[in-house]
């Protein structure tokens, strides 16, 4: 789960991570408001889930009120790849940046521990960095959630801006970054830039937080942050119905048990020159019921043109899936072709329950996607 | 031989009373696996429907059992300490089904179940099995088939998928592994492919692989390095969108790491060839095991 840079930026304050002043706004008048209390220079900054704001506009640096006003003005309802910009912040930004660093930490699958990514090129991409000059790169970690790395991070500190004096409140800034991460069940927490300022300060300029979605259940102040006008709705009731479910472009909906199986079934949908719709995975013990809600989503996207059922029964038995399909055929409307392949447990008898009804069977996987694609491109059946 | 489970798998159920616990422990019965009791904390001295005992704690059904393997289907908040507790019960083998364990726990347990020298596979996995010798976990039985060929996978539907297309080739496999869909799992790839080279019973391995992470580019450089049996192999998620968990926890392209071109272009730079579909892994494999 991800937030937004202020509300990363409102944790790193309450870790004891220097933050500049910050004011959310919504419309031109609160920047207005906003910028004329701060006075001097401040940043308006988009606030929306996605990379490449700076690039977008999404990013201005005003002198007064009035400036900021105006780019209020543009920033706000402007479209950053796809999502429209509800809020900015107004952030103080009197002080002169001397140097800018990058400080990140992540839940490392390969060391199976907390990494430490720092670097003394802050402020760009850290993924190009790292490809181009990995030397630029300084890294360490550590194996236990209950202990900061202390020794390695005193190693680390002094070089992020090149000046031993600012060793304390760099460790200082880990320190609190490794709590937040720890106790707030993060996968990512980022300072891209942290600065050194001509006050000789050291500031997190921005922030990025994401979270692992599996300690949600522990961590109710976090989920509480979620921001519904950047989710998919429809991922959301999705979810909420037990289903996994991602909106993508093309024109074929799909319906599968299993992730690997769902992905495997999108990548064959393209290998054999089609587009899939979305990716879905009903999970393991599907009820009818969940079936009925799959085939709601699927029937909701404008852009499908054919539906491609593939269940390969192990603990979800065909049937079960037959008779959330049979059901479904009498509680919605269903006016799109429907390809259908059931494999393994109980799926004789699913096939069976499924003969009367207008569904398109395919005895194998490669059948299926082929038959679906067809139809996709208005194919008979 | 076959690797990990076998007729000398001595099984306990930890939460063997609950929802999955008792389906699968009938599955796993019938499959004939040796299952020799189980485990639900409050429940000790009581028997399952099955005539199994029912212990407090793992020490204590291994105390009376001589249980070697045991595998988890308690919830996700508990399932943590649950393999802590066979690990230092001293089980070798644990297998976590559960789905849904937050990450930063999993730190904590992968180290810990490492010192005590137990073997943890998953968490968010299917299990493992040896056809006709015995399985633990949840994967449908009767679409294995006895055979030289070892399988490993990040997957659950997606292995069963291929292992029923290697069946009806008459491909058979020694031993079948889901390693688990999260990001910290307690074998990958690596950790088993060794088990397999050194395995009589087994002439060539088939890798499953997802988007998310290195493990399949690492893998690529170890099976270069040590593996002298064939390995193929398959990867899904080329269509995935980048940020965007595809089911698995640990199944996300994030700043373009973790994409399935880069896991198909380091297995093809050490000469394993990487499947486009279903039909031409198994087609492949069946090809090579009658050579």
């Amino acid at each position: 789960m991800k937030i937004h840079e202020y509300q990363a930026k409102e944790l790193f304050a309450n870790y004891g991570i220097p933050v500049p002043p910050q004011t959310l706004a919504m419309t031109p008048d609160e920047v207005y408001e906003a910028a004329g209390t701060y006075g001097g220079t401040v940043a308006v900054k988009a606030q929306v889930h996605v990379g490449g704001r700076g690039k977008a506009g999404g990013i201005k640096v005003v002198k007064n009120a009035d400036e900021a006003r105006a780019a209020g003005e543009r920033i706000l309802g402007m479209d950053i790849k796809g999502i429209t910009v509800k809020k900015v912040i107004v952030v103080e930004s009197d002080a002169e940046i001397v140097k800018e660093a990058y400080l990140g930490i992540i839940l490392d699958r390969s060391a199976k521990g907390i990494s430490f990514i720092c670097s003394a090129e802050g402020g760009v991409d850290i993924e190009e960095v790292a490809a181009t000059t990995p030397e630029k790169i300084l890294t360490f970690h550590t194996l236990s959630a209950d202990e900061f790395p202390e020794a390695e991070a005193r190693k680390v500190a002094g070089k992020l801006f090149e000046d031993e004096t600012t060793a304390e409140p760099v460790l200082n800034v880990m320190r609190g970054l490794f709590k937040v991460f720890v106790e707030k069940d993060c996968s990512l927490a980022e300072i891209n830039p942290l600065v050194l300022n001509d006050r000789g300060e050291v500031v997190a300029l921005d922030g990025k937080i994401n979270f692992d979605e599996n300690a949600l259940f522990r961590q109710p102040d976090v989920e509480a942050l979620r921001d519904m006008d950047e989710e998919d709705p429809n991922e959301i009731e999705a979810k909420e119905k037990g289903l996994s479910f991602i909106q993508l472009d093309g024109d074929i909906g799909c319906m599968v048990n299993g992730a690997g199986l769902a992905m495997a079934t999108m990548d064959m949908i393209k290998f054999f020159g089609g587009e899939p719709a979305n990716f879905l995975d009903v999970g393991g013990s599907s009820s009818p019921a969940k079936v009925i809600h799959a085939f709601k989503l699927l029937m909701g996207n404008p852009n499908v043109k054919a539906i491609l059922v593939n269940i390969f029964g192990g603990i979800t038995r065909c049937d079960d899936i037959a008779e959330g399909i049979l059901e479904s055929y009498k509680q919605i409307e269903i006016n799109l072709p429907i390809v259908i392949r059931l494999s393994g447990t109980n799926a004789e008898e699913g096939m069976a329950m499924l003969k009367d009804t207008p569904l398109i069977t395919a005895e194998t996987f490669e059948a299926a996607v082929k038959k679906a694609i067809e139809l996709s491109k208005g194919g008979a059946a | 031989m076959s690797i990990l489970v076998d007729e000398n798998t001595r099984l306990i159920v930890q939460g063997i009373t609950g929802r999955d616990g008792s389906f699968h422990t009938k599955q796993m019965l019938a499959y004939g696996t040796k299952v020799v009791g189980g485990v639900t904390p409050g429940k000790g001295g009581q028997t399952t429907e099955d005539n199994l005992p029912v212990f407090n704690s793992v020490q204590d059904a291994v105390k009376e059992t001589d249980a070697n393997s045991t595998v988890i289907y308690v919830p996700a908040k508990f399932a943590p300490a649950a393999v802590i507790e066979a690990a230092e019960a001293g089980i070798s083998l644990i297998v976590c089904i559960t789905e849904g364990i937050p990450v930063m726990d999993m730190v904590e347990v992968y180290h810990t179940v490492q010192v005590k020298g137990a073997r943890l596979i998953g968490p968010n996995c299917p299990g493992a099995i040896s056809p006709d010798k015995a399985k633990i976990g949840i994967m449908p039985g009767q679409i294995h088939k006895p055979g030289r060929v070892g399988v490993i996978s990040r997957s659950g539907t997606l292995t069963y998928e291929i292992v029923n297309s290697l069946t009806e080739r008459g491909v058979g496999q020694s031993t079948c592994i889901g390693v688990g869909g999260d990001p910290i799992v307690g074998s990958g790839f690596r950790d088993l492919l060794p088990l397999f080279e050194k395995d009589d019973e087994t002439d060539a391995v088939v890798l499953i692989g997802e988007i998310g992470g290195d493990e399949e580019e690492r893998t690529a450089e170890y099976i270069g390095k040590h593996m002298s049996k064939p390995v193929f192999a398959y990867v899904v998620g080329q269509t995935a969108p980048e940020g965007k968990r595809m089911g698995h926890a640990g199944a996300i392209v994030s700043g373009g790491a973790g994409t399935a071109e880069s896991k198909i272009k380091a297995f093809s730079a050490v000469g394993v060839p990487v499947a486009r579909t279903i039909d031409e892994l198994a087609d492949a494999v069946a090809e090579k095991s009658k050579a």
